[in-house]
């Protein structure tokens, strides 16, 4: 038994679990605070002064709200599948923390004893296709919850999320390999070492710069993966009450409505690493500085940049209407899986006449 | 014992418990939530053998986009226990005969093959992506190419019977 514990590596296990700890409770707290962040932009588009009562500039109303959430009571309907009606709200805040792990959060900072930590969970060399795979599980939690609710709502609202989901994921899909032809590489890292070293202060070798168009297909997708206005068909309060959510009342219905923004902040720093750099920051020579500092740096500025996106999110909800189901069907198949595809055509022409 | 090896009967118990759970469980929505589970469980097992690649596409594939197909059926037809047809006495006889034979082919089958050797695991980079693309575009180029142009004519094939007027 004691071979057993011996061969284990303690040090790397425990640095990870820290890890995993720290980007877990980091992701909820972003979630948490843009929620508020969410009212307070609607309240500045529509001209009133949103959330303000609860501490100095009602900065505590998300705790409020999370109290509020706690406190109310817990229903769950006769007629469901008691197991799956708990499973869903759970699996659908579990996928949306997963993609965390292979993110590059910073880049190695160097503890006290001398050991070198990457800010980063798993640097698999296949992270772009483990996002992509904890992103099609990210249907499971809705249908589930849905189906198990009983409720004719719910389920629509289900298979809506399903059906929307699916569809966009194949543009998701194409508009990412035209990224993969000429970074050559799946790995996350390597992506943001690559948009590293350029010209002009880093800011050339941005990937949004080579991908416009890739990018822009990753966006709306992105918007359409995450359930936000303008395709937040599964919810439509007006058609279907309250969609796959319907039955759903206390910290359950919470967890759903919770994890869309875990979801939006993760997409928001999956966006940032594939196109905007990751942590790199331009018209700064990362080597000069020390490597702790340039680490805090970089970590600083992949959070200002997801808090632009973030900002981003929440401006086209407030902004642009949702859509008709049968709109929604036609931008995916008939516009986006289209422009992915010529986007990955044009970009192995031009792989093919500018690197011969 | 090492880690490699615990996890590995870990793993092996969970996909063989899911798998049975899977079978045992009355109501089909379950049923493919099981079944979920033990896709993933043989996605860990790729993972030990460092094959990533082959288990994250198992998890896109299978999990992700055929799994989700089926719960879309089961839920579309509402199917339940309760509404589920009685099989009569002589079907489920049938049914026993050739499972039990099929078990014995493939159990006859499997006693013949050779144990893996256990060195390979966690060490061999056949499974990593590099590798594996490059012998599937130069040594199997042309059944790669088969059996993508087979997957478009299955699709050409849905749309033409999915079309309502023709």
């Amino acid at each position: 038994m004691n071979g057993i514990l011996l061969n284990i590596d303690w040090p790397f296990l425990i640095e990870k679990l820290v890890l995993i700890a720290i980007v877990v409770s980091i992701s909820l707290v972003v979630a948490m605070y843009t929620t508020f962040a969410e009212r307070k932009v609607a309240g500045l588009l529509q001209d009133r002064p949103g959330p303000n009562r609860a501490g100095p500039f009602g900065i505590l109303q998300p705790l409020a709200d999370g109290m509020k959430l706690f406190f109310k009571e817990e229903i769950i309907p006769n007629f469901s599948s008691k197991a799956l009606f708990v499973l869903g709200p759970g699996l659908a805040m579990l996928t949306a923390i997963m993609t965390s792990a292979v993110i590059p959060w910073g880049d190695k900072i160097i503890l006290p004893g001398g050991r070198e930590m990457q800010l980063q969970i798993a640097d698999v060399n296949i992270g772009i296709l483990y996002v992509f795979a904890v992103v099609s599980l990210g249907v499971y939690g809705i249908m589930v919850g849905a189906w198990a609710s009983n409720n004719k709502y719910s389920l629509m609202g289900g298979l809506r999320a399903a059906s929307q989901i699916i569809s966009y994921e194949l543009a998701l899909g194409l508009s990412l390999i035209a990224l993969l032809m000429f970074t050559g590489t799946l790995s996350l890292k390597e992506m943001v070492v690559q948009q590293q070293q350029g010209g002009w202060g880093g800011l050339l070798s941005w990937n949004i710069l080579k991908q416009p168009l890739g990018f822009f297909i990753f966006l709306v997708c992105a918007f359409a993966e995450c359930n936000r206005t303008p395709f937040d068909l599964p919810e439509a309060e007006n058609e279907l009450i309250g969609g796959y959510h319907t039955e759903y009342s206390s910290m359950k219905l919470g967890f759903y409505l919770f994890s869309e923004y875990v979801n939006m902040f993760i997409s928001s720093a999956v966006m940032v690493t594939l196109f905007f750099g990751g942590y790199d920051i331009p018209f700064l020579n990362e080597a000069n500085l020390a490597v702790n500092t340039a680490a805090i740096l970089g970590v600083v500025a992949f959070f200002i940049k997801i808090a632009c996106f973030l900002f981003l999110f929440i401006w086209v909800r407030w902004t642009i209407p949702r859509f008709r189901y049968d709109q929604l069907m036609h931008l995916g198949w008939r516009i986006m899986i289209p422009l992915a595809l010529f986007n990955m055509m044009a970009t192995g022409a031009a792989i093919l006449f500018f690197n011969k | 014992m090492n880690i490699q090896t615990i996890l590995f009967i870990l793993l092996s118990i969970l996909s063989v418990g899911s798998a049975l759970m899977m079978m045992l469980s009355k109501n089909p929505v379950k049923s493919i939530l099981w079944l979920i589970v033990v896709f993933f469980s043989i996605s860990g097992h790729y993972v030990l053998l460092n094959a990533q690649f082959l288990a994250v596409v198992n998890i896109i594939v299978y999990a992700g986009a055929i799994m989700v197909l089926f719960l879309f059926v089961v839920m579309l037809m509402n199917l339940n226990a309760d509404n589920e047809p009685v099989k009569n006495y002589r079907l489920r006889l049938i049914a026993i005969i050739s499972g039990g034979s099929l078990l014995l082919v493939l159990l006859s089958a499997f006693m013949n093959v050779q144990q893996a050797n256990p060195v390979l695991l966690k060490t061999g980079d056949g499974g990593l992506i590099h590798v594996l693309g490059m012998t599937l575009f130069t040594k199997y180029v042309l059944p790669f190419e088969i059996s993508s142009v087979l997957f478009l004519s299955a699709m050409v094939g849905a749309v033409v019977i999915g079309k309502k007027d023709s």
